[in-house]
C-alpha cells in the first residue's frame, strides 16, 4: 500500500500561536492551528455547516475551536462538531521535526 | 487509559457499521469498564451508508459521509481491524476466530454485520456488471458502469432500488426499475401514493417495468439483459439488485446461536448464547428484521445501557418510519399505511399540487400515515405514530388546516394555542415541539441551557421572547426568568457587573489572567467570554493590549468576513461625503483586485465585496483611506441629511457636525456597534429615530435621541436631551457613549441597554448630573488618545502581515 506523503509546510515561525494558518497544497486547503499546551493540529479548511466556509480564523480555545461563521464547536483532535450541532471535518497529522512543520496527506491515488 | 487492562472486560464487536458503532459510542459516554476491539469486513473506517445514494448521486463524496475517523479509534482507545473476516465463536471458552487473527477471547460480544442485498437465485447472476446496493464497494462499481455503459436495470422498486435509479438516471444512464409487485415501495406505500411517485419519477426520467419477474440475466462475461418470466428481453449493461436484504448470519449460525431470518434477540438484545449480543439489520427481535436505520439506532442504545449495567434497559420493537431521499420528491411513511376496516381514516389528495396526506387512526390514536408531496410534517407525524397520540383539533388543524375557506387559520399569539411543528428559531430551524420537549426532558430552566441543546436562540436572538414564554409556559411557576443567576457563558457563573468590578478592583491585565483568577470552568473560555473579557479590559484600562487571539474574526482582520471566506472593504467617508477623486481611486482599485462586487452600505458608504483575506492589506495600502469600522463593535457610521448647506429645508449643517461626530468617535471600542445619525431638520431623511444615538436638529439647537434600532429588535429612538449649541451636543453624546462603554454588557446594543438601566436613569448619569457627565467625559478623552487606524498599522507591520494575512502556498510536488 502507498504511505502518507509528509509535505513540508514551512517552520515553527511561520505559526502565530491560537491563531489558525491557511495551507494550501494542490487541492488541499487546510487550516493549521497551535494550542497553548504546544499541540500542532490541521483540519480542512472547511467548515462542515451546510452554508460553507473556511476555519482558519476560529477562536481557539483548548482543544478546541469555534467555527468563525456560524460558531460551530469544533475538537480539533478528530474534527467532531460538539453539540448541540454536528457533523466532522477531516483532520491531518501535523509533524513538527525541530523547526520544520510538515503535513501528513493521504497517498496519492 | 485508567484502569489497568486486566481488571477491565473485554468486549469484541463483529461488524464495523452504524448500527455497532452506534453501540460503542453510547457506551463511551456512560462507562469506561471496556477494552474494545472491532472487526469489520471492509477496508474502511465506519461510514454513513444511508449516504451512499448521495455518493452515487454526487452530491457528497466518500470521505463526507465517513463517520468515525481513524484517530476516533485511536482516541478511544479502541483497536480496529478492518479486511478481517469472523468465521464464528467459541461461546463456551468465549473466544472469536477469524480469517487472520489469532483468537480473541471476549466477555462480551455483539454481532452487528448487518446484511447483504438479496441476490436473485437466477442463471447470469453471478455476470460482472450485476451489484448490490450496499456498500462503498457497489457504489465504485455503478459509478465507473456509469461512464462506460448506457443501460442500467434496478430490480426491485423499494427505497433503495429507486434511490439507486436516480443515482444512475443522475448520472446519465437509461435506467428501467423492474418491480415485481404492480406497485412501488408497496411496504411503505398505498396504491395512491405509489401511482404518484411513478408519475413523478416517470418525469424525472426513470422508466418502469411493474409486475413483471426476472427469470435470466443474459450475456457473456459481462450482463447485456434480462429475461422476463414472458420471455421478453430487456436491454442492460449494469444490473443492480435491490430485491431486499439478507442478514448476515453466518459466524453465529456457525457458532450454534439460535438463528432464523436474522440472529434471534430478546428485548435485552441478547442472543441465545451467553454474554453474545447482536444489533442492527442482522437480528431478528419479534419476528421482524429491520432493514432502516432508526430502529438501529434503537436497539444500539438499549444494549450499550445493558452492557454499562443497566438492567432496565428493553428493547421493545420500533415504529418504522420511511423517508425516500430523492430531490425533488418527497415521500415519507409512518407505521400502518394500508387502510383497513377498524381505521378511521383522514385523507387530503390534492392532484394539482401533486401533494397527499393520509393519517390513519385506530380507536382515535394515530397509528399511521403517508406524506406525498410535502413532508414538511413528517417529523411530528413520526412521533404522533410512535407515541400513539390521541388525535385531537388542534392535531388535526396542524395536519390539515383549521377549516374555514383559506386553509390553516392565521398563527395565534398565545404559546398553548402554538403547533408544536410550528418553527420558533427560524435561523436554526427549531420547532416549538423541540424546545418544549427539551425543557421537559431535561429539567431546563434557563435559555441557555435551551440554546446549548436545541440550537434556539443562537443566531440573531430574535425568537428569544418565544423561547422566553414557552419556558415560562411549560414551567409555570418553576420559571424564575431572567431573575435567576446566570454568568455570561457557560464558563462561569459570574455576571457581566462580578467580573468587570474583579477586573478593576484585582487589577486584572489579560484574558487568561482574569479567566484564572475568577476560576473559570473553562481554562481557555469560549466564543462568547473572551472577546467580552476583551473588551471590558480595554474599556477599563484604555492602554490595555488588544489580543487578537480573542477577537472574531473580523476584528481581528478589520473586515467583514463573507460566507466563501472573502472579506469586505469599507473605507471611511465622514458623514457619507466623499469626491470625484476618490472615487475614482477607488474605482481603479476596485478594477486592479478585481472585487466581485461594489456595494453602498446602509450607512452611507461603499463596500467592497469578495477581496481575499491575502489582498487586504495591499488594498489599504493603496487606497490610502481610514477604515470604515463596518466591522466593528465600535462606531459604524455617521449618516447625515443634506443639512442646511444645499437643502432648502435644513435648519442645521448636519453634514459638518456628522463629520465632526464621526471624527471624535471614531476606532473607540464600544459593547456592540453603534450607529449614529445627524439630521438637519425635523423631517429626519438620515433616520434618527432608529439609531443607536440619532441627532435631529431644529432651528434653535438640537434634540439626542438614544436606543433606537432599525435591525433584529426595531425600537424607536428615545428623547435624552434637547440642547441649543454644538458644544452641549458634542459633550452630552461623549457622555452618553462612554457611559454606555461602562455600563453595557458586551454584545449588548444601545436598545437593549437603555431597557435594562432605565431611560431616567441614563438621563440623570449623563445630562442632569453635571459632575458625573464632566468625568465621563474626561473618561472618554482619555480612551480616545489610544486609538490608532488598524489599517495603517497593519500594512506597516511586516510581522502582522505575515502571521495575519498570508496564506502557505505549497506546490504539491515539493515534498520532503
Amino acid at each position: 500500500m502507498a504511505k502518507e506523503q509528509l509535505v513540508r509546510i514551512g517552520s515553527v515561525d511561520d505559526f502565530p500561536m491560537l491563531l489558525g494558518k491557511e495551507v494550501r497544497i494542490g487541492d488541499y486547503d487546510i487550516a493549521v492551528f497551535r494550542t497553548s499546551d504546544g499541540g500542532w493540529y490541521a483540519l480542512d479548511n472547511h467548515t462542515p455547516h451546510k452554508k460553507g466556509g473556511p476555519l482558519t480564523e476560529a477562536i481557539v480555545s483548548g482543544h478546541t475551536i469555534y467555527c468563525p461563521l456560524r460558531d460551530l464547536h469544533i475538537r480539533l483532535v478528530d474534527g467532531r462538531v460538539m453539540g448541540p450541532d454536528t457533523g466532522e471535518v477531516r483532520t491531518f497529522r501535523v509533524i513538527v521535526d525541530g523547526d520544520a512543520v510538515g503535513i501528513e496527506l493521504p497517498p496519492e491515488a | 487509559m485508567n484502569r489497568k487492562s486486566a481488571d477491565r472486560k473485554r468486549l469484541v464487536l463483529v461488524g464495523n457499521g452504524m448500527a455497532g458503532i452506534s453501540v460503542i459510542e453510547q457506551l463511551l459516554k456512560l462507562t469506561n469498564d471496556y477494552d474494545i476491539t472491532v472487526i469489520g469486513g471492509e477496508p474502511h473506517p465506519n461510514y454513513n451508508r444511508i449516504q451512499l445514494s448521495y455518493v452515487l448521486e454526487g452530491s457528497k463524496t466518500i470521505d463526507d459521509i465517513i463517520l468515525n475517523s481513524m484517530e476516533w479509534y485511536r482516541d478511544n482507545g479502541i483497536t480496529l481491524h478492518t479486511g478481517v473476516r469472523v468465521t464464528q465463536a467459541d461461546t463456551e471458552r468465549k473466544l472469536v476466530y477469524t480469517d487472520r487473527l489469532e483468537p480473541l477471547p471476549y466477555d462480551a460480544l455483539i454481532f452487528a454485520m448487518g446484511s447483504r442485498p438479496f441476490i436473485l437465485p437466477i442463471p447470469g447472476a453471478d455476470k460482472e456488471g450485476v451489484v448490490g446496493f450496499r456498500d462503498i464497494h457497489d457504489c465504485e462499481i455503478m459509478l465507473e458502469a456509469a461512464a462506460t455503459y448506457r443501460k442500467a436495470a434496478v430490480i426491485g422498486g423499494g427505497l433503495l432500488g429507486l434511490e439507486a435509479a436516480k443515482g444512475l438516471v443522475g448520472k446519465g444512464m437509461d435506467v428501467t426499475v423492474v418491480h415485481l409487485m404492480d406497485t412501488l415501495m408497496e411496504r411503505q406505500l398505498d396504491a395512491t401514493a405509489a401511482e404518484m411517485l411513478k408519475a413523478d419519477l416517470e418525469a424525472q426520467g426513470l422508466k418502469f417495468r411493474m409486475g413483471v419477474k426476472t427469470t435470466e440475466l443474459i450475456g457473456g462475461a459481462r450482463v447485456e439483459g434480462l429475461r422476463f418470466e414472458n420471455g421478453e428481453v430487456l436491454e442492460a449493461q449494469l444490473v443492480v439488485m435491490a430485491a431486499g436484504i439478507k442478514a448476515n448470519v453466518e459466524p453465529a449460525a456457525a457458532s450454534g446461536i439460535a438463528v432464523r431470518r436474522g440472529i434471534l434477540v430478546d428485548d435485552s438484545l441478547r442472543t441465545s448464547a451467553p454474554d453474545v449480543y447482536a444489533v442492527g439489520e442482522c437480528c431478528e427481535h419479534r419476528e421482524t428484521v429491520y432493514g432502516l436505520v432508526a430502529p438501529l439506532f434503537e436497539q444500539a442504545a438499549v444494549l450499550a445501557k445493558r452492557l454499562a449495567g443497566d438492567a432496565e434497559a428493553v428493547y421493545e420493537g420500533s415504529t418504522v418510519a420511511t423517508k425516500l431521499k430523492i430531490s425533488g420528491v418527497d415521500v415519507f411513511s409512518a407505521g400502518e399505511f394500508q387502510e383497513m376496516e377498524e381505521h378511521t381514516v383522514l385523507k387530503l389528495q390534492d392532484s394539482w399540487k401533486r401533494t397527499y396526506k393520509k393519517v390513519l387512526l385506530r380507536d382515535g390514536a394515530i397509528v399511521g400515515g403517508i406524506l406525498y408531496g410535502n413532508a414538511d410534517d413528517s417529523q411530528q407525524l413520526a412521533k404522533w405514530v410512535k407515541a400513539n397520540t390521541l388525535m385531537d383539533a388542534d392535531i388535526h388543524a396542524a395536519l390539515f388546516g383549521g377549516g374555514g375557506c383559506c386553509g390553516k387559520e392565521k398563527k395565534l399569539v398565545s404559546i398553548a394555542a402554538m403547533d408544536d411543528a410550528e418553527i420558533v428559531c427560524g435561523c436554526n430551524g427549531v420547532t416549538k415541539g423541540t424546545i418544549t420537549h427539551a425543557i421537559r426532558e431535561n429539567g431546563f430552566t434557563t435559555i441557555d441551557e435551551v440554546k446549548m441543546a436545541t440550537g434556539a436562540t443562537r443566531s440573531c436572538g430574535g425568537c428569544k421572547p418565544v423561547v422566553e414564554q414557552i419556558l415560562q409556559y411549560v414551567l409555570g411557576d418553576r420559571y424564575h426568568g431572567a431573575a435567576k443567576k446566570e454568568g455570561i457563558c457557560p464558563c462561569t457563573d459570574l455576571s457581566r457587573d462580578e467580573i468587570v468590578a474583579a477586573i478593576r478592583d484585582k487589577r486584572l491585565t489579560h484574558v487568561r489572567e482574569v479567566m484564572h483568577v475568577l476560576h473559570w470552568k473553562e481554562e481557555e473560555g469560549c466564543s462568547k467570554c473572551r472577546p467580552a473579557i476583551n473588551y471590558y479590559l480595554g474599556m477599563l484600562w484604555p492602554e490595555h493590549e488588544d489580543e487578537p487571539e480573542s477577537r472574531f474574526v473580523n476584528e481581528r482582520l478589520h473586515a467583514n468576513i463573507q460566507k466563501d471566506g472573502t472579506f469586505s472593504v469599507i473605507p471611511r467617508m465622514y458623514g457619507g461625503v466623499t469626491s470625484p477623486k476618490e472615487l475614482r481611486k477607488i474605482a481603479d482599485i476596485a478594477d486592479k483586485y478585481q472585487v466581485k462586487m461594489v456595494k453602498l452600505t446602509g450607512g452611507q458608504r461603499i463596500d467592497l465585496l469578495g477581496v481575499t483575506k491575502a489582498d487586504l492589506p495591499n488594498i489599504w495600502a493603496e487606497l490610502d483611506m481610514p477604515s470604515g469600522y463596518g466591522y466593528a463593535k465600535a462606531l459604524r457610521t455617521v449618516k447625515t441629511c443634506v443639512g442646511s448647506m444645499f437643502c432648502r429645508f435644513g435648519t442645521q449643517d448636519s453634514i459638518s457636525m456628522g463629520i465632526e461626530l464621526e471624527k471624535r468617535f471614531e476606532r473607540l471600542d464600544m459593547p456592540a456597534k453603534f450607529k449614529m445619525a445627524v439630521n438637519g431638520c425635523p423631517r429626519n431623511c438620515a433616520e434618527s429615530g432608529i439609531k443607536d444615538l440619532g441627532i435631529v436638529g431644529n432651528d434653535g439647537g438640537w434634540e439626542l435621541y438614544v436606543g433606537g434600532n432599525g435591525g433584529t429588535k426595531l425600537r424607536k429612538a428615545d428623547l435624552l436631551s434637547k440642547v441649543k449649541t454644538d458644544e452641549e451636543l458634542i459633550a452630552i453624546s461623549s457622555a452618553f457613549i462612554q457611559y454606555y462603554r461602562e455600563n453595557g454588557k458586551y454584545l449588548e446594543r444601545t436598545s437593549d441597554f437603555i431597557e435594562r438601566a432605565g431611560l431616567e436613569t441614563v438621563i440623570r448619569a449623563v445630562v442632569e448630573n453635571e459632575e458625573n457627565r464632566s468625568q465621563l467625559i474626561a473618561r472618554i478623552e482619555e480612551a480616545l488618545t489610544h486609538v490608532q487606524d488598524p489599517w495603517k498599522k497593519t500594512v506597516h507591520n511586516e510581522t502582522v502581515r505575515r502571521q495575519l494575512f498570508e496564506t502557505v502556498e505549497v506546490a504539491p510536488a515539493a515534498k520532503q
